[in-house]
């Protein structure tokens, strides 16, 4: 049988592979070769070697701290948009698996915000953000720390549901006898929790700690959207501040690139290290 | 239904059961308030927007129902922010193309990743052994990596419009989706394509009466986060379309906001409003798939 389906390759797989030559083996080549040139568009390249990679942290001999400090200010985005939005999925999953009433009707309130993209959901947050604290004569983009908080209430708000219909699935696969066993057992509802319910969820807890952690460090739509990146530069995420460099400034889109492929190898040693850790890789819903 | 009841099954019913419904009845009403805010304004004056974003009229209801009720009537403005929002915009064009986009991405991402999924499946050698490994590798890849030259390579080769956009979407998305089909196909048993072959079908016969309808829940989980994904991208169309021609609703509504900042908010509320509309229509239909496709496609990341 694999020899008659062998010679129907072009069928099967060429209009899938030309495709996807042109819409990522052929950009993703071309990326990195053009992080070692100085160019404007993709035919006048000229090689300068990791001229581009120093520019990132010196400028004129002078140190930029511009990339540094998405760098840290996207990691803390990263880990407390990751803390929240998985505990309180979570706390919400354990209340909507109860069976209490009305169930059905709170999962699809969750939910529904995760349907509307990133750009959308941002200017609702912007007009509530802003007209509250005309109040008090600020804006969300009055400090980094203001446009901060602002982004993670979004993203929360966003992602929440996400995450929660992940831990319901996970949750409903917890064999009941187990649980039933340790009531038995005399276990408290802490006891419960720490001991039976949390170690059987590990599979989906990592799942949605790996999702929520990429998430975070991609973040890009609600960050242009919400604090386009002000005030200054002071709340650019990574893939802004990459977005910025590449079609700010003329004749930095080589040091852009360069800033591109180092946030590629940030997200990927993110990505193996998720495939390392993840035990189970599928919820089984 | 169904569904209710094995959440119902999973827990002993709790004795604080009525008190969680009550409180989470207040909880997911305030989860959702933000959407209705957003309604309700954009009804609005545009001078009210900010004024008293939360309430109904710029008089309150202590100065007496009279001056209050004029309040309200100075307040609303009827629809003028919908008319005005669609002529900013170009709303309905700009539906038209995301719908366009989505649909036809969607479509053709899910025939032919599932059709590649199958071959590199069942076909053992080196070659598709690299096709699975590089679409494996490009679900790490950030799309700032591709960004530039991708949108300049689409530029090159006449793809800056909403047909061949799809073409970018099929190359961009093929990663998951082939993995994912690929993860199913393994669990298909040989011995029913098998007889199908014996019976006189050349592979695509097969592949098209046998293999495509056993294949139907991934294609719906593929089809679900693919077009979740298409229809709320921003950057990847403001890239690679010639956005002068061709406008998706993300880009009209980033495109309210002008070069230094300034926006029309009454036009913004109304043009959110009519971007979620559809959504929540959608949703309303669709829920079921959604909710099984966001279980089942947790994978992704």
């Amino acid at each position: 049988m694999e020899k008659a389906i062998t010679r129907y390759w072009p069928v099967f797989v060429l209009p899938t592979m030309a495709a996807f030559i042109i819409g990522f083996i052929a950009p993703f080549l071309y990326g990195i070769f053009l992080s070692f040139c100085k160019f404007t568009t993709v035919v006048d390249w000229k090689w300068v070697g990791i001229r581009n990679y120093t520019r990132i942290f010196f400028v004129n001999g002078k140190l930029d701290t511009t990339f540094i400090h998405s760098l840290w200010y996207t990691a803390l985005f990263t880990v407390v948009t990751v803390l929240i939005i998985n505990v309180v999925a979570f706390a919400i999953a354990m209340a909507l698996t109860k069976g209490i009433k009305g169930t059905n009707f709170f999962r699809t309130s969750f939910f529904l915000p995760n349907l509307i993209g990133g750009i959308v959901l941002s200017y609702i947050w912007l007009m509530i953000f802003n007209s509250v604290l005309a109040n008090y004569s600020k804006t969300i983009v009055s400090t980094q720390w203001y446009a901060f908080w602002g982004l993670v209430i979004v993203v929360c708000w966003q992602q929440i549901g996400y995450m929660m219909i992940i831990y319901i699935a996970g949750i409903q696969n917890i064999p009941g006898d187990m649980i039933e066993a340790a009531k038995i057992d005399g276990a408290n509802s802490w006891q419960l929790l720490r001991d039976v319910i949390i170690p059987s969820l590990m599979p989906t807890i990592t799942i949605c700690t790996f999702l929520t952690l990429t998430n975070g460090f991609k973040l890009f739509d609600q960050n242009l959207a919400l604090t386009g990146g002000n005030p200054g530069k002071m709340s650019q995420l990574l893939a802004l501040n990459i977005y910025d460099t590449m079609y700010g400034t003329t004749g930095w889109q080589g040091v852009g690139q360069a800033k591109a492929v180092i946030f590629f190898i940030l997200v990927a040693i993110i990505s193996v290290l998720q495939n390392k850790l993840t035990t189970s890789k599928e919820v089984q819903a | 239904m169904a569904k209710k009841e094995k959440i119902a099954a999973s827990g002993p019913k709790t004795k604080y059961g009525t008190i969680l419904t009550v409180l989470f009845t207040i909880i997911s009403l305030l989860w959702i308030s933000p959407i209705f805010v957003v309604i309700l304004n954009s009804f609005k004056r545009k001078a009210f927007i900010f004024k008293n974003p939360f309430g109904i009229s710029n008089v309150p209801i202590t100065r007496g129902y009279d001056r209050w009720i004029k309040g309200v009537e100075k307040t609303f403005v009827g629809f003028l922010n919908y008319t005005n929002a669609i002529n900013k915009t170009g709303f309905f064009k700009a539906f038209g193309y995301s719908l366009f986009i989505t649909v036809a991405s969607v479509a053709l991402i899910v025939l032919c990743c599932s059709m590649c999924a199958w071959y590199i499946t069942r076909v053992h050698n080196k070659a598709t052994k690299v096709i699975y490994l590089l679409c494996l590798f490009s679900m790490i890849v950030p799309f700032q990596m591709v960004m530039f030259t991708l949108s300049k390579f689409a530029n090159m080769l006449h793809l800056s419009n909403p047909v061949g956009i799809v073409i970018v979407y099929l190359g961009f998305g093929a990663g998951l989706a082939i993995f994912m089909f690929t993860g199913f196909v393994k669990s298909i048993p040989l011995e029913i394509e098998e007889a199908a072959m014996i019976d006189g079908c050349t592979p695509i016969q097969t592949y098209f009466q046998v293999v495509f309808p056993i294949m139907k829940p991934t294609a719906i989980t593929v089809a679900i986060l693919d077009a979740m994904w298409i229809w709320n991208d921003y950057l990847l169309p403001s890239l690679v379309l010639n956005v002068n021609k061709y406008k998706t609703v993300q880009i009209a509504v980033q495109n309210l906001k002008q070069s230094y900042g300034q926006i029309d908010w009454g036009a913004m509320m109304a043009v959110l409003v009519l971007a979620i509309i559809p959504i929540v229509i959608f949703y309303i239909f669709a829920q079921k798939y959604i909710i099984e496709g966001v279980m089942s496609g947790a994978v992704k990341g």
